[in-house]
Parts: structure tokens; C-alpha cells; sequence
């Protein structure tokens, strides 16, 4: 993000124009005692100029079940109290806002107008595109119109959740409503996709906070998600890895492997082809995740994870399309039938440690890493 | 003459509802269609995949009321395939639902009613001495209410009016002569509408420790994938547990310190909401909160019942496999269905969308044909309203004592009749009242966990119907809840182990239903009537009172089949 992009405070103008800061404070100074005030009001007047707008952002639904605003309110760091206070200007929400009605349009067109530019657009959900996208409107218009008009007056999209960065549950097939996700919606403005059914809260707040802390955009990965949330495989993060390694598996709901927490790829967890950080700091203020509940993933964060079931199963024609990481190329062609699969993977991983010199780590085509 | 006032969006609910109200000139409103704008057919969806998965997509209805339709999916496969969860996962799975209820509840009230009822721009002018006074007064118990608290809070709202870019706040209502709170009350519901954000990260936990995630934690079909192993640290073991436990402890006192107090305060201050926004006076309460199985209806928290015309004397029974009580019509919706108007009961539905509506961008609806894409149940052709006020009104009605027990209490505090408890008012209070009995029976789901494990069992599933080798070629089953909102109702059928139909009849289809082709409203249309407005440009009591609902629309609207689906797929009896 271009400094001079930000939204600028009357100091920055100044200051723009060639006004040094001593000079700065000599224009408080005069104006506060031409305004009448006292010399007790200038560190106020100095302050008001000095502090910058907090950023607009107008955040809108589509199809959506709201699992994403509901996250985002869990964060812990920093709360929701923080953000919507102190940090953003949270100017267009439908779940929050005291408004409603016209009322609540006058907002969005207003922010877009005073802010063109600088706001930033946070889409929760996606647009239905058939029969002229009647299946979602807002204000009685479609969300289809409205998303394409909110978007093109501003800075950046965030695209909350599975929904907007990929189409999740609606767009399942059959998809009835000709639900797409936005990157196939709008196109000229940068889009950070941000994934997950819905996605961990302080994924959420965290992209927010970088933004605002680093004047910034994140790092994104081929799928326009940020590399500091959708780096790694959970697989290669996971508690439970070493008892995979051991083939130490779960094989029926409250066996003994289940009591022992064992690992839960033979009840279908997806873990192998997920990228998200669940198996790092969790879910809910680091509470836990699926996998540590004795459930196994899902895969939500990823592209087309409903139908690559069913759950249960580990499918052989499961896609790991356009990803910056190389995946387990072994692991990936031994997932035909999960028996074989695991077996076969399990030995090359034990062989791998049985060769590699001590002082090396085993090399593992799961790390993660670019080739 | 009459005048149309049009709210949409309707802000702070689930999903997206439009309402149109007709108000004559007086302003008061003399008729009203409410109308779900959205819909994303799940139900076509989920044909063809492994029931076992259903849970999964049947809970992406809502993230508001996560965890609802996992749980009534769950149910609706064990009951179409015969299969008996252990007693271990029937608490667990309470426990879950609990939690859910008392978290929807507290958000709803503080951060989706609440602003309806609190000028949040009058609380800058409160006093903070006597607010601490009126706090003090109104809830003895909460720990947090000294003046230098409250100065700021009030510190941190001027700093966030200052800045001039009040956020969710702005273009709002502050100042509409419908709100009767006094500074310094707004300014405690203010402080505890932030103590409330603050809180419910925190119970949600729960759902983590058995679900593995809020929101949408994980189920499964034949009872709960979080084994339960006391002697290990690699299961739901004593640790796991006493989180549970202090989170249980702290939500009541949430509810009995905060929520129930600052209700009671708010709710004084409008006696005339106990006259406006009753509505149909008709009830229905499937029942939930089992303690014997879900097919023991007798032992249920929530006992099960319909009351008609506000008769509280006589609780009418349900039968849900009936298929003549409940049926869904399409007169005023945007559905065709094969034969006209006919209602069709959820385990013989079968729906083609039709939008007939208005080509966006639109300027009104036309009552007088199709206005939503929610369709119109009916139970025994009656339009009865579901959730908190039918469920208090039931358990009332049927005798239960914590019912009566809670609902005279906060009469006698509020020193109304029975009556008052059919009104938005009466709707809201509603909510809170069974909010505290959730968090009662949270704390007594828990101990008969803990008398459970003590007795030796320590079950979580039963697998023995798990393969879908051991079921029957062809089964039917449905799985009944009682989620935050209402009634909620899944109709499963099975064939060659994949699903081939799947229906949902969802608390807010009862309620945001428009009229039937007798001409019968929904809730909220009926609840709107006789409604004076004071301002028809702000919407302030058409808010109060459809909010009293806790709409949720992503849960509201239908079912689509994939156009050109055969009649033959249509089983008439």
C-alpha cells in the first residue's frame, strides 16, 4: 500500500506540501488562539490532525449462512470490540448495524462516494448468477449488481470464507443458483481470498491486522490467499502425525485407537491436502481443532472440498489444483485405495528416516516446500 | 390513504428478508407481507451423497444457528436407518445444544435486538455515578459496576463519536420518540452489550471440545467422534471436562447476572410492548432436550405440543409422521407445484422453483401473487408460530414447574398478566426465560455425564449400522429439533445408500411465511398489524417487532429440484 494512497490527515497534507513539523505546530498554535481557544486546547488540535481516519469497510452478504461474521467475532486477538472501535471503520455490516432499510443503502452509497478508493470492500458469501441472479437480492436489487457496483470505487476485496474465495456449499453440484465465487465475478482490483468454512477467527482479524500494521497487502499464494494462514499442509503440522508415521491408526468410531487419540486418515481426514492453520494455533483462543476432538478434516478451506467426498473415504481422484506448495507426490498417488495407500506411504516415510544421515532431517516431499 | 413503508435489507438477522407493511393514516399498519430474498437449494444438493455427510452440508444452512441442522440431520439418518446413539452422545449431544441456545440468545438480545430498544447517542449524556447506581440496583450480583467503569465506557464511546465515523452506528434511528430509556440505562446497555461480545468467544469452547470448532463443529451419525477416555490426555478426559464445567458456571452467570437483569430493566420501560406485536396466538413446539432417546417425547425438556388462540388451557398433541399435520403450500411463494395449491407434507415434497417476482432492481412486491422464496407451512391448516414464546407457552400450559416457575416470577416483576406474554414483549422476555432454564439444564446435562461415566459407560457411537453394506435398500426416516429459533424438522429418504430426497421445514419457514391460499399470514405478517408508527421514514417498531422473532433466511428458504425433474419422483398417497 502507497503511502500517499492512504487516506490523508491534514498533517499529512501539509506535510506534503513542504510544511515542516515545527511549522505544523506554530499553524496549530495560531489557529487554536484565532478560534479563541486556549493554549490548552493546541496538543488537542494537533492530535485531531495527526490522527488518521480509520479505514472504511463495507462488508456485504450474499448467499451465505453467516458462519463467517460468527468467526470473526470469536477472535481473541485483538477482539471484535477492538476492530470495530479502534481499528477499521466497520461503516456497512447488515448482521451489526443499527440501520436498516434505505437507510443502510444511503451508507454504502455514501462511503463509496467520500471514500472512492480507499474502502476497503469485504465480501462474506457470493453472488447468484442465473436467471438474472434473482436468487439473492438486497434492497431489491440483486447482490450480483450490487457487489459489481460496491467494487468499483475501491481499494481492495477481502473475500471472506469458502463461499467467496470458491463457491463452498451452493455452489456444490449441482449448483442450482449459479453461485460463483467473486474472483470469478470482478476482475482489475486485488483480491485477497481468504477460505474456510468458515475461516479460523484470528486468520480473519489477522489479515485485517496486517493490512493495517504494515500499510499492506499479505503475500498471496496462486490462489490469492495469504501465505502467512495457507503456507502449510495441516498434515505437516499435525499432533497426531507421529502415531500416521507409527501407522497407529483410528479404524472405527470409539475404538481403542480413537480413546488414544490416534491418527485419523483411515476414517478419511484431509489433512493431507489442506492448507490452513488449524493444526498450529487452532481454533477458538487455541482451544482445539476437529482432528483433536477425535473428528477428522473436512478440508474446508480448500476449492471443491464438498465434492470431493465423501468424507469418510479417501478418494483417489481428489484435486490439488494450481497450489504454490508441491504436495505429497507420493503420498497423493498412493491415495488410490487407502489401504495400499497408506502402507505403501508409510514405508517409503520409514525408509526415508532409516537412510538419512543423523545429522540430516529426512528429506520429505511433504514439507511443503517449492520445488 | 395509505402509505407503503419498505425495510430492505432488514439489518441485524441471519440472511436476507424484505419486509413491505401498508399503513393506513393513522400510521398504524394495516397489512404487511414479509419476504425471504434469498434461497441456495441445499436440499438438490445433498441428492445423490452419502447420508453420512448430509450433517455437514445440512449445517451450512446457518452459522448463526450452527450446530441446528447437523443435529437434526444426524437424527433423521438414525431414524431412517434404526440406529440408537449411546447414552453418552445423547448428552454430549445436549450439551452442545445448550450451548448453542444460551450463545444465540445473549448475541441476539445485546447485539441484533438491542438497538432497537437503547439510543446508543442518549448514553453519551449518562451521569456514571448513577449509573453504577442503576446497575447496582438492577443486577446486585455482577461484578463489574463501579462508576469509574462506566466513565469508561463512556470514555470510549466519545472517543468513538469524536472520530465522526460512527461505523455501525451511523444513519440509524437515535433520537426516534419510540425510545423511553434514560441515559444512564443506555449507557449500561451499552457497557454490557460490549461485556457480551467479550463473553460469547468464550462459551463456544464447548463446541470446540467436542466438535472441534465453533462455528460448524463436527457430528456424526451414530453419536459423537470425541471418545471419551479418562484414564488418557488424548481424549475428552477430566481436563476436557472441567473446561466444560467452569464454561457452563460462567454462562449462567452471564445469564443470571447480565442478560436476565438488563432485560427486566429494558422491558419496564415498555409496558406498551405488551400490547403490540402478538400476532397469530397460535403455537407449536415439536420438543426437544431428550433424556431417554428422541423417541420418548414424555421425558423432553421442551415438551412437545400445539396451543390454538391463545388457549393456554389445553395443548394440543403433535404427531410428526402424520402427513396430513404438517404440509407446505406455495400460493404466495415463488415454488410450482404439481398439483396447484395443494399443501404437500415434507417426506412427499418435491418443489421447482419459479420466481415470479419482479425483475430487479424493484420497488415493491405484489401481495396478490408469488412475494418470497419462502414457502407457507401449515400445521393442520392452522398458521402457528414457533421458538421461544411457543416453547415458554407450552412447557407453561403443560404444567412443568421451572416454567412456572420462572414465567410468574418475571410477571410479578414486571407486574403484568399472562396476557402481556403475547406480544413482542412478551416474545422477548420469552427468550430470556428459557435462556435460564438452558443454562439450568447445561449445568444438569453435565452431571448426568458425570453419573454416566461414574456408572462405567463411557460409549460415544454406535457403529454397528455405520457401513452402508448392513442398510436397507430403501428407508425413510426425519429428525425433529427444537433449535434456538423453533421448530426445525429434517425428511430423509434413503435408497441404494446414497440419499434420494431430502426436505427441510426450518423454525424461520413457520415464521417468515407468507400467506397460504386461504389467505392466512405467516408470524411476523400477523405480528405487524395494528403497529403504530410514529416516523414511517424510520423503521424503528417494524425492527422491534420482527426482531422479536430472531429471523434467520438462509434457514427460511426452500428446497429447489433441478428443473425438469419428473412428477414421477412425487409419491401420492
Amino acid at each position: 500500500m502507497d503511502p500517499s494512497d492512504r487516506t490523508l490527515t491534514t498533517y499529512d497534507v501539509l506535510r506534503k506540501h513542504g510544511v515542516d513539523r515545527r511549522s505544523f505546530l506554530r499553524f496549530c498554535t495560531q489557529s487554536a488562539a484565532a478560534l479563541g481557544l486556549s493554549a490548552a486546547f493546541v496538543p488537542k488540535m494537533v492530535a485531531a490532525m495527526e490522527t488518521k481516519p480509520r479505514i472504511p469497510v463495507l462488508w456485504l452478504h450474499g448467499l451465505e449462512c453467516t458462519c463467517c461474521s460468527e468467526s470473526f467475532i470469536r477472535s481473541s486477538h485483538p477482539i471484535a470490540q477492538d476492530i470495530i472501535l479502534n481499528l477499521i471503520s466497520l461503516d456497512y455490516d447488515d448482521t451489526l448495524q443499527a440501520a436498516a432499510g434505505f437507510q443502510v443503502e444511503e451508507i454504502r452509497r455514501k462511503i463509496m462516494k467520500d471514500y472512492k478508493g480507499q474502502y476497503i470492500l469485504a465480501v462474506e458469501g457470493n453472488a447468484s448468477t442465473k436467471d438474472g441472479g434473482v436468487y439473492c437480492t438486497v434492497g431489491g436489487d440483486t447482490f450480483l449488481n450490487v457487489l459489481q457496483e460496491t467494487a468499483k470505487d475501491c481499494k481492495a476485496i477481502v473475500a471472506w470464507g469458502s463461499c467467496a474465495s470458491n463457491g463452498c456449499v451452493q455452489a456444490a453440484k449441482p449448483n442450482p443458483t449459479g453461485a460463483k465465487p467473486i474472483r470469478e465475478l470482478i476482475t482489475g482490483k486485488p483480491i485477497i481470498n481468504v477460505p474456510g468454512c468458515p475461516p479460523i477467527a484470528e486468520v480473519m482479524t489477522g489479515v485485517l491486522a496486517y493490512i493495517l500494521t504494515f500499510d499492506a497487502l499479505p503475500e498471496l499464494d496462486r490462489q490469492g490467499r495469504p501465505k502467512m494462514f495457507y503456507g502449510q499442509r495441516l498434515h505437516d503440522k499435525c499432533y497426531r502425525r507421529a502415531f500416521f508415521d507409527a501407522g497407529q491408526f483410528v479404524e472405527a468410531w470409539d475404538d481403542e485407537g480413537a480413546r488414544k487419540g490416534w491418527c485419523l486418515y483411515k476414517m478419511g481426514c484431509r489433512g493431507p491436502t489442506t492448507y490452513n492453520s488449524c493444526s498450529t494455533f487452532k481454533w477458538n483462543c487455541g482451544q482445539g481443532w476437529p482432528v483433536n476432538s477425535g473428528n477428522p478434516c473436512i478440508g474446508c478451506a480448500e476449492d471443491n472440498f464438498w465434492d470431493n467426498g465423501p468424507f469418510y473415504q479417501r478418494l483417489s481422484n481428489v484435486l490439488v489444483p494450481g497450489i504454490d506448495s508441491t504436495p505429497d507426490k507420493i503420498g497423493e498417488t498412493l491415495l488410490v485405495a487407502s489401504g495400499v495407500g497408506v502402507a505403501a506411504h508409510l514405508t517409503v516415510m520409514a525408509t526415508r528416516k532409516h537412510f538419512s544421515k543423523p545429522e540430516e532431517p529426512a528429506q520429505s516431499e511433504n514439507s511443503g516446500q517449492k520445488e | 390513504m395509505s402509505k407503503r413503508v419498505v425495510v430492505d435489507p432488514v439489518t441485524r438477522i441471519e440472511g436476507h428478508l424484505r419486509v413491505e407493511a401498508i399503513l393506513d393514516d393513522r400510521n398504524v399498519i394495516g397489512d404487511a407481507i414479509s419476504s425471504g430474498t434469498m434461497w441456495r437449494g441445499i436440499e438438490v444438493i445433498l441428492e445423490g451423497r452419502d447420508p453420512r455427510d448430509a450433517w455437514a452440508f445440512c449445517e451450512r444452512i446457518c452459522g448463526v444457528c450452527t450446530t441446528v441442522h447437523a443435529l437434526a440431520s444426524v437424527r433423521s439418518v438414525e431414524s431412517a436407518l434404526g440406529i440408537t446413539v449411546p447414552k453418552n452422545a445423547e448428552i454430549i449431544r445436549n450439551i452442545m445444544q445448550l450451548t448453542q441456545y444460551v450463545q444465540d440468545h445473549v448475541i441476539h438480545f445485546y447485539h441484533l435486538h438491542a438497538l432497537d430498544w437503547v439510543d446508543v447517542v442518549s448514553a453519551l449524556k449518562a451521569d456514571p455515578a448513577a449509573t453504577a447506581a442503576l446497575a447496582q440496583k438492577v443486577s446486585p450480583s455482577w461484578p463489574t459496576s463501579t462508576p469509574g467503569y462506566f466513565s469508561d465506557v463512556a470514555g470510549t464511546l466519545k472517543k468513538f463519536v469524536d472520530s465522526g465515523q460512527l461505523g455501525i452506528f451511523q444513519n440509524a434511528y437515535w433520537g426516534h420518540p419510540a425510545y423511553k430509556l434514560p441515559p444512564e440505562a443506555n449507557l449500561m446497555a451499552v457497557a454490557h452489550y460490549l461485556e457480551a461480545l467479550k463473553w460469547q468467544k468464550e462459551i463456544v469452547k464447548i463446541h470446540t471440545v467436542f466438535g472441534g470448532k465453533n462455528p460448524h463443529p463436527h457430528y456424526l451419525v451414530g453419536g459423537t467422534a470425541s471418545a471419551i477416555n479418562m484414564q488418557g490426555d488424548n481424549a475428552i478426559n477430566m481436563e476436557r471436562l472441567e473446561l466444560v464445567h467452569g464454561l457452563i458456571k460462567d454462562a449462567q452467570q452471564i445469564v443470571e447476572g447480565l442478560y436476565i437483569p438488563d432485560l427486566m430493566a429494558i422491558a419496564s420501560f415498555y409496558p406498551e410492548w405488551t400490547t403490540i406485536g402478538g400476532g397469530l396466538g397460535s403455537y407449536m413446539v415439536y420438543g426437544d432436550i431428550p433424556q431417554n432417546g428422541v423417541n420418548d417425547p414424555s421425558k423432553f425438556k421442551f415438551p412437545r405440543g400445539v396451543i390454538l388462540n391463545k388457549n393456554l388451557s389445553e395443548v394440543l398433541p403433535i404427531d410428526p409422521s402424520d402427513t396430513n399435520q404438517i404440509q407446505e403450500e406455495v400460493s404466495h411463494s415463488w415454488y410450482k407445484y404439481p398439483n396447484g395449491t395443494k399443501g404437500l407434507h415434507p417426506s412427499e415434497g418435491i418443489t421447482d422453483v419459479n420466481y415470479t417476482g419482479p425483475k430487479p432492481p424493484y420497488a415493491q412486491l405484489d401481495e396478490n401473487n408469488g412475494y418470497s422464496f419462502v414457502k407457507a407451512p401449515r400445521w393442520k391448516g392452522h398458521a402457528v408460530e414457533v421458538g421461544p414464546l411457543a416453547r415458554m407457552l407450552v412447557g407453561f400450559a403443560s404444567g412443568h414447574d421451572e416454567y412456572k416457575e420462572v414465567v410468574t416470577e418475571a410477571l410479578g416483576r414486571l407486574k403484568l398478566t399472562p396476557a402481556a406474554l403475547f406480544s413482542t414483549l412478551g416474545r422477548t422476555a420469552a427468550r430470556g426465560l428459557e435462556t435460564r432454564l438452558a443454562a439450568r439444564w447445561l449445568l444438569a446435562e453435565y452431571d448426568r455425564l458425570i453419573a454416566n461415566l461414574k456408572a462405567g459407560d463411557s460409549a460415544t457411537a454406535d457403529t454397528k449400522l455405520w457401513d452402508p453394506k448392513t442398510w436397507p435398500a430403501d428407508c425413510k426416516g426425519f429428525g425433529l429439533e427444537e433449535a434456538p429459533r423453533g421448530a426445525l424438522g429434517h425428511w430423509i429418504h434413503i435408497k441404494d445408500q446414497k440419499i434420494a430426497n431430502y426436505q427441510i421445514v426450518v423454525p424461520s419457514t413457520w415464521n417468515a411465511s407468507p400467506k397460504d391460499a386461504q389467505g392466512q399470514r405467516g408470524a411476523y405478517e400477523a405480528a405487524l398489524l395494528g403497529t403504530p408508527m410514529a416516523d414511517p421514514k424510520r423503521p424503528v417498531e417494524i425492527l422491534r417487532t420482527i426482531h422479536s422473532f430472531d429471523p434467520c433466511l438462509a434457514c427460511a428458504t426452500h428446497v429447489t429440484s433441478p428443473e425438469g425433474e419428473t412428477l414421477a419422483e412425487v409419491i401420492v398417497r
